[in-house]
């Protein structure tokens, strides 16, 4: 049965199980209710959050997004959105291990410009290396460089996550040939992570032989974000069964679908 | 108890509190409410169960995080 096959095709991070491939953020929501909702729409299981400075002073009554999204439900995955250098991003993820109650589990990524909010390789090394040395269980958002990847994986990244185009650029992949080497060589999950528009760029992922999408902007900044969560979720098991099926050879000639035998006279 | 204040900074604000106030005494004063949070004193993570054996000192750094929306 195809949903037997979906419940058992499930994605292993860090030795943990998850049934869902789509990963989202929970940024740039309307509000809260909306968070939820879209999230819920996406039956999404991992979901990334930023740790920010608490507002002195703001009202104690307002709900907070762990409120909405809790650990008992979800897997709240902190990320270091924000950070342009490995001390940021590792001091960061040190404060996110404590706030979620020893979570080792931690998405790295360190900007070089706030312009293209493009990694920063260099630094992004750094902090991969002394993070899993401190024991974390490092997803890294990084180029789509095949080179950079392996050397993630080799410092004992639990994921690579390259970017598909720009984040919040919805811009979809735009190198699949990279991509395909990254996923070609990797031992550990490879997840999309920024980039991703429309229902179509999370299947193209997914058709690639990616483990997994994340996308924040794709959903959040739809027109209908519950409505698009909803796409996505599709999109992500659609593009996965259409990899396990095992795709039609492409071809730069007509071969027709119809027997030529017995045409009417 | 001396009767005197410090100056501290929390999440880069300066605040003028009281000589010999913990981490905890610190964070009830804020009044944050019940949300999740995590603390640093000086660069360093301060978990939860050590905040009121902590005691504040002049010029201390202290920046009090929660998680929020992020991509």
């Amino acid at each position: 049965m195809m949903q037997d096959d979906v419940q058992n095709d499930g994605l292993t991070i860090a030795g943990k199980h998850y049934r869902s491939r789509l990963l989202v953020g929970s940024g740039k929501y309307r509000d809260l209710a909306q968070t939820r909702a879209a999230t819920e729409s996406a039956q999404a299981e991992i979901i990334t959050v930023a740790i920010r400075r608490v507002n002195i002073g703001q009202d104690r009554e307002a709900p907070n997004l762990l409120d909405v999204l809790p650990q008992s439900r979800y897997t709240i995955l902190p990320n270091t959105a924000g950070c342009y250098s490995a001390k940021e991003a590792v001091h960061t993820l040190q404060l996110a291990r404590e706030l979620l109650g020893g979570q080792n589990l931690v998405k790295l990524e360190v900007l070089a410009d706030d312009k293209t909010l493009f990694p920063h390789m260099p630094e992004t090394l750094i902090a991969a290396e002394a993070l899993v040395r401190d024991g974390f269980d490092v997803m890294v958002y990084c180029s789509d460089d095949p080179i950079q990847a392996r050397i993630l994986e080799q410092i004992g990244c639990v994921a690579i996550m390259p970017l598909a185009s720009l984040i919040g650029s919805g811009m979809g992949i735009l190198n699949p040939w990279n991509l395909s080497l990254i996923i070609e060589q990797s031992r550990v999950p490879v997840l999309v992570d920024a980039g991703v528009g429309t229902a179509s760029d999370a299947a193209i992922a997914m058709e690639l032989g990616c483990d997994g999408v994340l996308m924040n902007s794709a959903i959040a900044l739809a027109q209908d974000p519950v409505r698009m969560a909803g796409a996505m979720r599709l999109a992500v098991q659609a593009g996965r069964e259409a990899y396990l099926a095992g795709r039609m050879p492409r071809r730069f000639e007509a071969v027709p679908s119809s027997p030529l035998a017995g045409r009417i006279g | 108890m001396l009767d005197i204040d410090i100056d501290i900074h929390v999440n880069g604000v300066p605040q003028r509190v009281r000589a010999g106030l913990s981490l905890h005494e610190l964070v009830e004063t804020l009044e944050l409410g019940s949300q999740a949070l995590a603390l640093a004193l000086n660069r360093a993570v301060v978990p939860r169960s050590r905040w009121s054996q902590q005691i504040l000192l002049a010029q201390d750094k202290v920046e009090i995080v929660r998680a929020i929306g992020g991509g």
